[in-house]
């Protein structure tokens, strides 16, 4: 954006509602942004300029007649290319996907956003059919990291992180079935918030795994992503496994003190497999915190297990026509993925699912003791594009798979995290604070506190 | 699964899917499936009660 433009959500809503700026000017400033670097970036597969302008002089419109354009005045969004946004074939990172017709009708999230004045600029790169950890995607290219645009940006919302972190846009939106918000805000040093299942309406978005899809916010400060995440809240019936519970706004808690909080580091699992920059990044986090206790998370590589083996199944059945049909427009190691989860046998599957109930149990009983848990949302700071192995705790693994480790056994049990980002040098690094469900007021009251001193931060993309 | 068997498995798998499988990607399904199957081993491992109940969502 222009120097003389706020990149910050509540900013611009502030700035557009009071008559200091108009949407005009932001979304004018934005365009010119997305033009000159995403180039670079390759964070964005449409840029919806015309409807953008038309949203915009719609708000200034109901300023000019004195009427609330809402919270979200004037502040641009881009979200995911997998949800749909009326008038463009929902690609979903795929090849295939381009053959369908123009979505009739936004998603519900895009709606609300819209609703209460935001403005939606476009739609953003992402791993096909959202099975990707990395950001890179064989048809579009991949998303490069603001910070440096020769690292992956995390996946597979990689647009949403690499749009967000080289500041083109305040606000977007991903989705996370494993770890697909978590891993890019950690990559791109930005905030992410994974609700709890079932929080957020993912109405009209291209599904991967219907029993373990997320959608959520990133923002470059937590305000902001507790904006954006209010403005979304509420019931859908056009999603089954949307919560009926009513909007529980968490803008106005922030600042609350969380010295009372209970607040953990999750052991086990979760203390293997890191980079050193890992071990720093949770280290800082919970000394700001003035967490010293270690909780053990029992089960935790297998809970990781079976989302993977639930993963790979469930996603098998969703393309299986697609698979036979064509095979040979798939990403490769996407279609050799799913035809081997089609084969898993469906006893292994229900064991998962079962497990899962287990898991869960486990889980809600820990916080019965705890408040929120710490724990790091990679293993590393992001690697070099195409980079196929890492070293983790002297094994060399595929980065490919092993990227999502310490974020698959949370999403597992469909815990509320936001992801904070530490900013290390020369690349920053996320941590996830994770809370009980429904309750992803604690960990954004945490992340802000975090915010405030110091420890966490989202920093000027130094790749552009 | 013995080498042998585990191709034998995914080739009547597939047939009976009606999944096309070329050759060249045979390898690359083959390595993904052992990746699969050795996580499913180890939930498979772990004892649950009769009891427990599955947790995929669905509401009527």
């Amino acid at each position: 954006m222009a120097t003389s433009t706020p990149t910050s959500a509540s900013e611009i809503a502030k700035a557009v509602s009071s008559g200091r700026l108009s949407a005009s000017e932001v979304i004018e400033a934005t365009l010119a942004r997305i033009v000159q670097h995403d180039p670079v970036l390759n964070a964005f597969t449409d840029v919806t300029a015309d409807r953008a302008r038309a949203k915009a002089r719609e708000v200034d419109a109901a300023i000019e007649a004195g009427k609330n354009a809402g919270p979200l005045a004037g502040v641009p969004f881009a979200v995911k290319n997998l949800f749909d946004v009326k008038g463009i074939s929902t690609r979903a990172g795929s090849k295939i996907n381009r053959d369908l017709p123009p979505a009739s009708r936004d998603a519900t999230l895009i709606e609300r956003l819209e609703r209460a004045g935001a403005v939606l600029v476009g739609a953003l790169n992402m791993g096909e059919y959202a099975y990707d950890f990395t950001g890179e995607n064989v048809h579009d290219g991949p998303s490069r990291n603001p910070h440096d645009p020769t690292r992956m940006t995390g996946g597979s919302s990689g647009g949403s992180g690499s749009a967000v972190g080289g500041a083109l846009v305040p606000v977007a939106l991903g989705s996370d079935t494993n770890g697909s918000i978590r891993v890019p805000a950690s990559f791109c040093g930005i905030f992410g918030l994974k609700p709890t299942y079932g929080r957020l309406s993912r109405a009209r978005s291209f599904p991967f795994v219907a029993s373990l899809d997320h959608v959520g916010p990133f923002a470059r400060s937590v305000r902001d992503l507790a904006l954006a995440y209010d403005t979304m809240q509420g019931p859908d019936a056009d999603d089954a496994a949307c919560t009926a519970r009513a909007v529980e706004p968490t803008a106005p808690l922030l600042a609350e003190n969380i010295g009372g909080l209970r607040i953990a580091l999750a052991g086990g699992w979760f203390q293997t497999n890191l980079f050193p920059e890992a071990v720093e990044a949770v280290a800082r986090v919970a000394k700001a915190l003035g967490a010293a206790r270690v909780i053990d998370i029992p089960e935790a590589e297998r809970a990781r297990a079976a989302a993977y083996v639930i993963t790979t199944t469930e996603g098998a059945s969703l393309h299986l026509d697609r698979l036979r049909k064509r095979p040979n427009d798939f990403d490769p190691a996407v279609r050799d993925r799913l035809i081997a989860g089609a084969m898993v046998p469906a006893t292994l599957v229900d064991r998962a699912q079962k497990f899962r109930r287990w898991y869960r149990t486990k889980l809600l009983e820990i916080f019965k003791s705890v408040d929120l848990l710490i724990a790091a949302a990679t293993p590393c700071v992001a690697p070099k594009l195409g980079q196929v192995n890492f070293v983790l705790d002297g094994v060399e693994m595929p980065v490919r798979a092993n990227i999502g480790i310490h974020t698959q056994p949370i999403s597992f049990v469909g815990l509320p995290v936001v992801a904070v980002p530490v900013p290390l040098e020369p690349m920053p690094i996320g941590v996830q604070l994770i809370a009980p469900p429904w309750r992803e007021d604690i960990a954004l009251r945490a992340a802000y506190a975090l915010e405030r001193m110091g420890a966490v931060a989202t920093l000027s993309p130094r790749g552009l | 699964m013995a080498a042998d068997s585990l191709d034998d498995y995914i080739a009547s798998v597939a047939k009976a899917l009606n999944l096309t499988i070329e050759d060249s990607w045979r390898s690359a399904v083959r390595a993904n499936l052992e990746v699969s199957l050795r996580m499913a081993k180890l939930v498979d491992e772990f004892p649950l009660p009769d009891e427990t109940e599955p947790a995929s969502v669905f509401r009527a």
